[in-house]
């Protein structure tokens, strides 16, 4: 802690094994007497290495790395399919209510009949809104509603006899789609795009055989462009006995828009942190909700809620079911989240919030179209995607440019995906940004583009300004080191 | 318009720009067929005012710890969180950023988990850990799968009665469309942990892995020394989950007895609970396995000017870059409640988490000793306890109602998940079982 620069909020900052001072505490707590039971031959000594500081001392040491993060509410954080949008405090507040946040999940459910009234009310909020018929709020991610809704495709076409052995894959799909494919038993497909960066029906039909179990679709795709055969898709794959999932991870173009039960979807999850503004926390939680039309509905996981007159009622006697994917409830502190964002929007907020991520994501794509390579001239839902295309003739790539635009104090869009395009920069700005906001992005990534012409060495240097530079991670990854050890070492 | 900053002189501008006339030209293309041609029929939305009243009143219908007495555990557990640690984690810094794939601008989340991981190793006794993953049980789930990708051509799973039922569920969910694997039940004995004969009986080269509760869903601190033996002989890894991580503080942990994967609930370190969730599934393992591993994994290394930095690592196991070939398919997992726990433990300690582990022990025994006492109840079993443990109560469904005119709850019913056990009560007591209520539970039960 002697060096200038560790002194400082916003440098690299010791760890909390390296501070402290033997038998310091922040916790008071009186000793209980009596004896713990625990027989010697199961006991353990104090835990070797634990943090030993007073509770200022804590405090200090993660406030002063909060200081080392970009974050929505310090900066424009247009991260590509991941919806950065502000995230209400009225969630906050709401989601700490004693009558939320300190119920136990085994307490007989007649004692918590405002919990089940919020949960069932929020199935039927979503399933409105994508169109679908039923909804389970178990699964705690969008990758974990993935795996849950192909169960259910599993578990439907089983007992009509054939689990059948493939499921097809968009080339533009995000990395979860295929994993969770493997998870569930089944063989991955890809399917091509077409040089619009869409998927035709064509295309799926020469895939489509007695062996294909379901499509998996993303739509508006991850280059932010509406699949406009969707229908005729769907149709090519029922024809011919499969089933249709939609990645609901974009949604947020849609509410009020256009509802994807009603494009032939059988099948899609949610995510509750992208759409409906729960925090994303550094990477979680999140919840996946997964929604069904009426013919999956009896594969849902177990234990459903089922009202009964005014009352809800936990029920486990559903066969067909799949059974449980999640402890407990799902992810319920963030549900009561996104159920008081849906009841603050209502319907019109909701629509509104689509349609602003759409005029955004339009104004961001004219700002940048003549700076940057465009590779779909499709027409831009809620994000735009861009290469670094033009840029590269001067040897700067998308990372430089990503690095760089943390100088000018934004977080990067989403880099290097979807992985069909070379150089990819997706672009989502979200409906709660002001146009001043936008233009200073914009702006930004035009200065970057006139740098990278005419002194390309600060693009490619970059970042400048941040509390570390470039991080090595062919070391990391070549010698892990993932965790600190007494004395050093890994 | 509430969150959607423009105003009308805004939009016009902007659609000028893009050269639209009106919104409508921005979506034209979505083909007629598929346009909502009505609004949603969701009601208007409210004013924060009355959100803030709605949300009030769902939540006062509820029987939560704040006014009722609970001695509820069986995965989740009520204990005191400083406020601290709401402080922290409710920095926007930290609430609003996303999983750090820019390194640079995320050296706080990146530092907290690379200190949770060390966190989670110390508390296991095990020499990796990842960043976390969704729960116990889907921890519980991985630690299977892993188990087989390590063991290859093995395809036998054997798994405890006695660890928490719905983590049973919840491996039997992932593992039912994997048709090479076989899930094999090993019952409990008597003394309510794992019958190792039995175990030994069902051991044999085609076993993968061995999953126990450490505590189990009793409360009982299984003996790991035999069961670990019996792996042994068969090359089986020993998988133990731990739904009650406080009580590693007291307990020696997974790594000590010679577990090669260690998994858990982490919600009773500083998370609320919540309904069940969100918590986290902590997930430790020997160092031999770290390219095994699902989830996210936070790695040492530095920048240009030498100077430490922190990032993800080892990402070829996951799904953005391996695809259909990844380790697992998580992606956005619960860092969030992760730094909770960091936080928490930071706070704790060394000494105040062995302080807080011991009254959690010390006054679950004195309960447990006066409710066989004073109320006449059986201990259902002989072994070792944490926080919790199992008593038959006669007529149990017949004097709930008695408990709850008191607004008291007095444990968790098994014979739902054990039709045997009909009279079983599993009864946790924390710390925040108060003087008071322990008074009541314990005169409720003694009046007949």
């Amino acid at each position: 802690m002697s060096e200038p620069s560790q002194r400082g909020s916003r440098g690299p900052q010791a760890l909390i094994f390296e501070s402290g001072s033997p038998g310091r505490s922040a916790f008071f707590w009186p000793e209980e007497t009596g004896a713990s039971g625990i027989p010697d031959a199961l006991s353990r000594e104090e835990i070797a290495g634990f943090p030993e500081m007073g509770e200022l001392e804590v405090l200090r040491h993660f406030t002063r790395l909060s200081h080392l993060n970009f974050s929505i509410e310090s900066q424009f954080y247009p991260l590509g399919s991941c919806t950065m949008k502000y995230n209400p405090k009225v969630n906050e507040v709401a989601a700490r209510m004693p009558g939320f946040a300190l119920l136990h999940p085994l307490i007989p459910p007649e004692l918590i009949p405002g919990a089940f009234e919020l949960l069932t009310e929020l199935e039927t909020m979503l399933a409105e809104i994508a169109g679908m018929d039923a909804v389970t709020l178990q699964p705690a991610a969008g990758a974990q509603g993935e795996l849950t809704g192909l169960m259910l495709i599993r578990a439907f076409l089983a007992e009509r006899g054939n689990p059948r052995k493939k499921i097809l894959v968009p080339d533009t799909a995000h990395g979860t789609n295929p994993a969770s494919s493997t998870l569930c038993g089944y063989d991955v497909v890809q399917i091509p795009s077409n040089k619009q960066g869409i998927i035709e029906p064509e295309a799926v039909e020469r895939a489509m055989s007695e062996d294909v179990a379901a499509l998996m679709i993303t739509n508006p795709n991850t280059l932010g462009v509406f699949e406009r055969h969707i229908q005729a898709i769907a149709d090519a794959v029922h024809r011919r006995g499969g089933l249709v999932y939609l990645d609901g991870a974009n949604l947020n173009a849609l509410m009020g828009i256009a509802k994807p039960g009603h494009m032939g979807v059988d099948v899609l999850h949610i995510n509750l942190h992208k759409t409906f503004s729960t925090p994303h926390g550094g990477g979680g939680p999140g919840a996946g909700p997964v929604g069904v039309k009426a013919h999956l509905k009896d594969y849902l996981p177990v234990p459903r809620i089922v009202k009964s007159g005014d009352r809800c009622e936990l029920r486990d006697d559903f066969p067909k079911s799949v059974g449980r994917v999640r402890s407990f409830f799902g992810n319920f502190g963030i549900l009561v989240r996104a159920y008081t964002y849906m009841i603050s929007l209502g319907s019109d907020g909701l629509e509104d919030a689509s349609r602003m991520a759409v005029l955004n994501a339009n104004y961001v794509r004219k700002r940048l179209e003549n700076t940057y390579f465009l590779p779909s001239p499709e027409p831009s839902m809620h994000e735009c995607v861009f290469t670094d295309r033009n840029q590269q003739k001067d040897g700067v790539t998308t990372l430089d440019i990503a690095k760089r635009l943390l100088d000018y104090g934004f977080h990067p869009p989403t880099i290097y995906f979807p992985l069909v395009v070379s150089g990819a920069l997706m672009i989502e700005p979200t409906e709660t940004e002001t146009r001043e906001t936008l233009d200073a992005f914009a702006d930004a990534m035009t200065a970057i583009a006139r740098e990278a012409k005419e002194e390309p060495a600060v693009v490619k240097s970059a970042p400048h300004t941040t509390p570390v530079g470039r991080l090595d991670e062919a070391r990391a990854a070549r010698r892990p080191v993932l965790r600190w050890e007494p004395g050093g070492g890994d | 318009m509430r969150y959607t900053p423009h105003t009308a002189a805004d939009k016009e501008r902007m659609l000028r720009t893009i050269g639209a006339s009106a919104f409508e030209d921005l979506i034209r293309h979505i083909p007629a067929a598929l346009r909502q041609n009505a609004q949603i029929a969701l009601p208007q939305g409210l004013t924060e005012v009355a959100v803030k009243r709605r949300m009030a009143a769902l939540a006062g219908k509820n029987a939560s710890a704040q006014d009722w007495s609970l001695f509820l555990g069986g995965g989740i557990y009520h204990h005191a969180i400083p406020s601290a640690v709401d402080a922290i984690i409710s920095r926007a810094e930290f609430a609003t950023s996303y999983t750090p794939y820019q390194p640079e601008v995320s050296q706080g989340t990146l530092q907290a988990m690379y200190e949770f991981q060390t966190l989670v190793c110390q508390l296991t006794g095990m020499e990796v850990a990842n960043a976390g993953v969704y729960d116990g049980a889907s921890a519980a789930a991985e630690a299977v799968l892993m188990a087989r990708r390590i063991q290859d051509g093995r395809h036998r799973v054997l798994v405890s009665r006695a660890l928490h039922p719905q983590y049973r569920q919840v491996i039997a969910t992932f593992l039912r469309n994997l048709i090479d694997v076989e899930l094999v039940e090993i019952p409990f004995s008597a003394n309510g942990a794992t019958d190792a004969d039995a175990l030994a009986r069902a051991l044999d080269d085609r076993a993968m892995c061995v999953v126990v509760g450490y505590p189990n869903f009793f409360g009982v601190v299984e003996e790991l020394a035999p069961l670990r033996a019996a792996c042994d002989r068969h090359g089986a890894l020993l998988a133990t989950v731990t739904t009650e991580p406080l009580s590693l503080a007291l307990l020696k942990p997974p790594g000590a007895w010679g577990a090669d994967i260690a998994v858990g609930e982490g919600q009773s370190l500083g998370v609320p609970m919540s309904l069940g969730g969100p918590g986290y599934g902590f997930f430790a393992s020997q160092k031999k396995f770290v390219r095994s591993l699902p989830g996210r994994l936070v790695g040492e290394t530095v920048d240009g000017e030498g100077r430490r930095g922190f990032v993800l690592t080892l990402s070829t196991r996951e799904q953005h870059i391996r695809r259909e070939k990844a380790t697992s398919n998580i992606c956005t997992s619960q860092s969030l409640c992760a730094l909770a726990s960091t936080v928490f433990m930071s706070l704790l300690g060394k000494s105040g988490m062995r302080r807080l582990a011991e009254v959690n022990a010390r006054r679950a025994h004195r309960v447990r000793d006066r409710l066989v006492e004073e109320a006449g109840l059986a201990p259902a079993f002989s072994g070792p306890f944490f926080n919790e443990f199992v008593v038959n109560v006669d007529r149990l469904s017949e004097r709930r109602s008695r408990f709850f005119a008191k607004r008291i709850v007095p444990g968790v019913e098994l014979e739902k998940w054990y039709p045997e056990m009909r009279d079983a009560l599993l009864v946790c007591v924390t710390e925040m079982n108060e003087e008071q209520e322990i008074e009541e539970l314990v005169g409720t039960f003694a009046a007949r």
